[in-house]
């Protein structure tokens, strides 16, 4: 058997979060009613002209600064000519020959341009899939017509289905911290589309490629990769080659079937837009545009191992989600400075994310000082671990101050006195075996009575300290 | 004075408006009259009598325009000549159209033309061909015929075409009439159904210079749903020159010589020994890339022609066609049964010029060829202060004579194309008779220099006094 190597390159469409389309004044809404921003210029009236969207051409140039990539000092719309139900002028205008950015890079995976154009609109087929295989009849919405996108496009540096996954993440992360797109897969404000290849490990050329489109979910498009890469290599290693095409990945059936062949590909006569000027980018556009960056995930999960001594994993765990990193921040400033920062990076990452799922921090009722305040209360002893974590989840559901929790519910540490001997006491009587072992030297039989106490005290005690009363009473 | 007002030049009527000697409404239904004489297949609408627009005092005094089918006008049939548009009334107007009425020229008619603007007889209409007043075996020119005719022929006061590569300069040559083609961004775009986007451009048609002037001094304007229009470096006031002293024109021999009819080529030299009398010094001037023009345009506009024209696909509005075998089968039969024959052959001919491959050879080059034409232009004009050639090789032919033969159609911009190509404005007065038809003389000048020719162009219409009865009704 060969070893083969995948090689991946995504293109990723990103719907910009500006105030007015591409190159009119209609506002780009998602989930209105059907063609109810809609004007001469996006529904591609005859005698219409459109206008490039300056705040397009500034998110555009925010996105090239933070992926590093070279930018344009002239960039030039073309005409890509097709004719589709979802395309009203019968060309999408879009960036050709000179794209606003070109190289760049992001963690290691390089950028080969970033260029801007304009979205179709949004065909609704009549079939059970949804799809147009079947369809009695499809409509039109133009809301989304004239929305603008950037295209992001990397070079194939990218080797396996995770890797892929992880990378968009990251710049999905990365977008979202730009503040330029909404970055939903879900509502297609981030498409992605994946060139995949494989040839002999140790080779330089690439094999032959196939484009995989339009995987709507992060988990599509790793299962879609994976897919692809499992029949290109069944093809190579049964002696057969791979054919040029565009495929689609079904995540019901985990089956791909061909959108179109090579023989099949448009000719898609691009030409100068000649209804619009080049666009100068001048110093003073790129100055905003720079002016304009946050914090990136990457510096920020540099100056977590940097200023806040958080391990790398970590740092890269909280930096990569901005929501998460938001939240962490907030955490950190509101908390006792006494605190170690990677006491707080646990709490946030393992116990309240964790809590999260997939609606995010912010959809639940913790307050970042809120547990600052829970943290400082395990770090000086006030309550245990377990019972920080059952106030936890009395702030995730219903929010609040974690002291008045802990009094209200009686969750501060038990300090030895009466309670906790009678919980000893009441264990010894419950674990009679457990105690005669323990008695005879066996210190691992101690496992099960703490347990005991535990639960009769709701882990409001101290392991240690149970563990040195059980010792004391069992006399060994 | 005559008591009828129709009998007036725009300009004319304008300013007995604004002194109060007429009123606007009865200029307008009286003109209404007029419109209703059109036996020339002229017009594509008329407005309603009795529904004379509410009145604006503006410098255009009132006086009602003729439209080019063309141009988008809100609840009004605007077809471009084409039967895939046949009633179609868009939602909205377009600028330029917008900017008149508020400046006191309302709506009076829209006029028929060729096909998308595509001809340079007017015989490719899809709603019939529009006959020249002056002879009806005759065209009357195109694409912006039926603007001409409607002036030329009294209908209505001015007009408003487009010019791409000849047709408002050329259809008002064969009519004995005024047509100014503006310098490329001057005029918005906006609203005009398109034809080639980089060298389409609005522009008067009317009865004298001065009206041109009146005119297209309320068309220019920045617009800011158009990124090409620019609006105009100067504002422009209505000519007064009577003579030519101290101006140059320039004579290229490369426009003016081999393939101009005998008669045209006699007026052209009358109005050049006329131009010498007021003053002028006439000089030769090279334009040595101006024969490749037509070869040049005729890749350009197709290629672009090609892509504006895919919007009209019967998804939207317009006609469709739907043999219900799917949406490409609905594609080829709307437009093969909504595009007349010289559409279809500009669609393919653009859509083969920018085909992979074939891409450098022929759009490419062809877009090197315009930049030497510009350049000789730019060149000229270091030299002269005017171009002047012959706007039309011929006077008006006969219906039928070239339709069978879409070269020697073309030829028909020979002299009017290379001045679309570089961009430049050029106007067209009627210099003379021929054959018993008028010829046009075209004074073309650098971006932005309509003042310019305007005047020079008032200058010589005083002296030739041009006869223009024989085509009114």
């Amino acid at each position: 058997m060969t070893d083969w190597e995948a090689v991946i390159g995504l293109e990723i469409h990103v719907q910009l979060a500006t105030q007015t389309k591409m190159f009119c004044s209609c506002s780009p809404v998602f989930g209105d009613d059907p063609n109810t921003h809609t004007c001469p210029v996006c529904l591609g009236l005859p005698g219409a002209l459109p206008v490039a969207n300056a705040q397009a051409v500034h998110l555009g140039l925010m996105i090239g600064l933070a992926l590093g990539c070279s930018l344009a000092s002239q960039s030039v719309f073309h005409r890509k000519n097709y004719f589709y139900a979802d395309s009203p002028k019968g060309y999408q205008i879009s960036q050709f020959d000179q794209p606003l950015c070109g190289p760049g890079n992001l963690a290691g995976v390089r950028i080969h341009r970033v260029h801007l154009e304009d979205d179709a609109a949004k065909l609704i087929h009549a079939s059970e899939s949804g799809r147009i295989a079947g369809a009695d009849s499809s409509t039109v919405d133009f809301n989304r017509a004239g929305t603008p996108l950037a295209e992001i496009v990397t070079e194939p540096d990218l080797h396996s289905a995770a890797q892929a996954r992880e990378w968009l993440a990251l710049l999905r992360t990365t977008l979202r911290t730009l503040g330029v797109s909404d970055v939903s897969m879900d509502e297609g404000s981030l498409r992605c589309d994946a060139n995949i290849s494989l040839r002999r490990v140790g080779d330089q050329t690439l094999g032959t490629k196939t484009e995989l489109k339009n995987m709507n979910s992060f988990r599509f498009v790793e299962r879609g990769i994976e897919a692809e890469i499992i029949r290109q290599r069944e093809l190579l290693d049964s002696g057969q080659t791979v054919t040029q095409e565009t495929l689609h990945f079904d995540p019901r059936s985990g089956s791909l079937t061909t959108l179109r062949s090579k023989e099949e590909a448009h000719d898609y006569r691009y030409f100068p837009e000649p209804d619009l000027l080049p666009v100068e980018v001048t110093e003073a556009m790129i100055a905003s545009a720079r002016d304009a960056l946050p914090e990136l995930p990457i510096e920020r999960a540099a100056r977590y191992v940097s200023e806040l001594q958080i391990d790398d994993v970590l740092a890269e765990r909280l930096a990569g989600d901005a929501e998460l990193a938001e939240f962490f921040d907030a955490v950190v400033e509101a908390a006792d400075k006494s605190i170690e920062a990677r006491v707080l990076a646990t709490w946030v990452s393992d116990d309240a994310a964790g809590r999260a799922g997939d609606d995010g921090l912010l959809a639940s009722k913790l307050e970042p000082a809120a547990l600052a305040e829970l943290v400082a209360l395990v770090d000086d002893g006030s309550i245990t671990t377990a019972a920080g974590r059952t106030v936890l989840d009395q702030l995730f559901e219903v929010g609040g101050s974690p002291a008045a929790i802990v009094s209200d519910q009686g969750l501060g540490k038990v300090d030895g006195g009466d309670e906790l001997e009678a919980a000893v006491d009441a264990a010894i009587a419950a674990e009679p075996e457990a105690a005669e072992k323990v008695r005879a030297g066996e210190q691992k039989a101690l496992g099960p009575l703490v347990g005991v106490v535990m639960k009769h005290t709701s882990g409001r005690a101290d392991g240690g300290e149970v563990r040195k009363l059980l010792l004391e009473r069992l006399g060994s | 004075m005559s008591n009828d007002p129709t009998a007036l030049t725009a300009a004319s009527s304008a300013a007995l408006v604004k002194s109060g000697e007429l009123d606007a409404s009865d200029l307008f239904e009286a003109w209404l009259g007029r419109a209703e004489l059109d036996t020339f297949g002229a017009l594509s609408w008329i407005a309603q009598a009795g529904e004379s627009p509410e009145q604006v005092d503006g410098p255009l005094g009132g006086v009602p325009l003729a439209v080019k089918d063309l141009f988008c006008t809100e609840g009004v049939p605007s077809q471009s000549g084409s039967k895939i548009l046949e009633g179609y009334k868009p939602p909205y107007t377009a600028s330029v159209v917008e900017a008149l009425a508020k400046s006191g020229a309302p709506l009076l008619c829209k006029t028929h033309q060729d096909e998308f603007a595509m001809g340079s007889s007017n015989e490719n209409c899809a709603f019939g061909p529009v006959l020249n007043p002056w002879d009806k075996s005759r065209v009357p020119g195109g694409s912006s015929g039926g603007s001409a005719v409607a002036v030329a022929a009294g209908l209505a006061p001015w007009a408003l075409g487009t010019d791409t590569g000849g047709s408002i300069r050329q259809p008002a040559a064969l009519c004995g009439i005024v047509g100014l083609k503006p310098t490329y961004g001057s005029v918005s775009r906006y609203g005009m159904i398109a034809f080639a986007s980089s060298l389409d451009q609005a522009g008067p048609l009317t009865q004298d210079v001065t009206d041109a002037a009146l005119l297209f001094s309320q068309m220019i304007a920045r617009d800011p749903r158009d990124a090409t229009s620019v609006g105009h470096q100067e504002s422009i006031h209505l000519p007064d020159r009577r003579d030519l002293t101290g101006v140059r024109l320039g004579v290229p021999e490369e426009l003016s010589g081999d393939g101009i009819e005998p008669g045209v080529r006699a007026t052209f030299e009358e109005t050049l020994e006329r131009a010498r009398e007021l003053g002028a010094e006439v000089v030769p001037c090279p334009l040595p890339h101006a024969p490749h023009a037509l070869s040049a345009y005729y890749l350009i506009a197709p290629a672009e022609c090609s892509s504006n024209l895919a919007r009209f696909d019967g998804v939207r509005y317009g006609q469709r066609v739907d043999p219900g075998d799917g949406l490409d089968a609905m594609y080829s039969a709307t437009r093969a049964a909504g595009f007349g024959p010289e559409v279809r052959r500009r669609i393919m001919l653009g859509t083969y010029a920018l085909s992979s491959g074939y891409y450098d050879a022929y759009y490419g080059r062809a877009q090197r060829v315009r930049t030497l034409i510009q350049r000789d232009f730019d060149e000229a004009f270091a030299n002269c202060d005017a171009i002047v050639t012959p706007t039309s090789s011929s006077v008006a032919f006969p219906l039928g004579s070239r339709t069978a033969d879409p070269l020697s159609m073309y030829l028909s911009d020979f002299c009017t194309v290379p001045m679309s190509l570089a961009g430049i404005p050029a106007i067209s007065i009627p210099n003379g008779m021929s054959e018993g038809l008028p010829t046009g003389f075209q004074i073309a000048g650098p971006a932005f220099a309509e003042n310019s020719i305007l005047g020079i162009a008032h200058a010589l219409e005083s002296s030739i006094q041009f006869d223009r009865s024989g085509a009114r009704v």
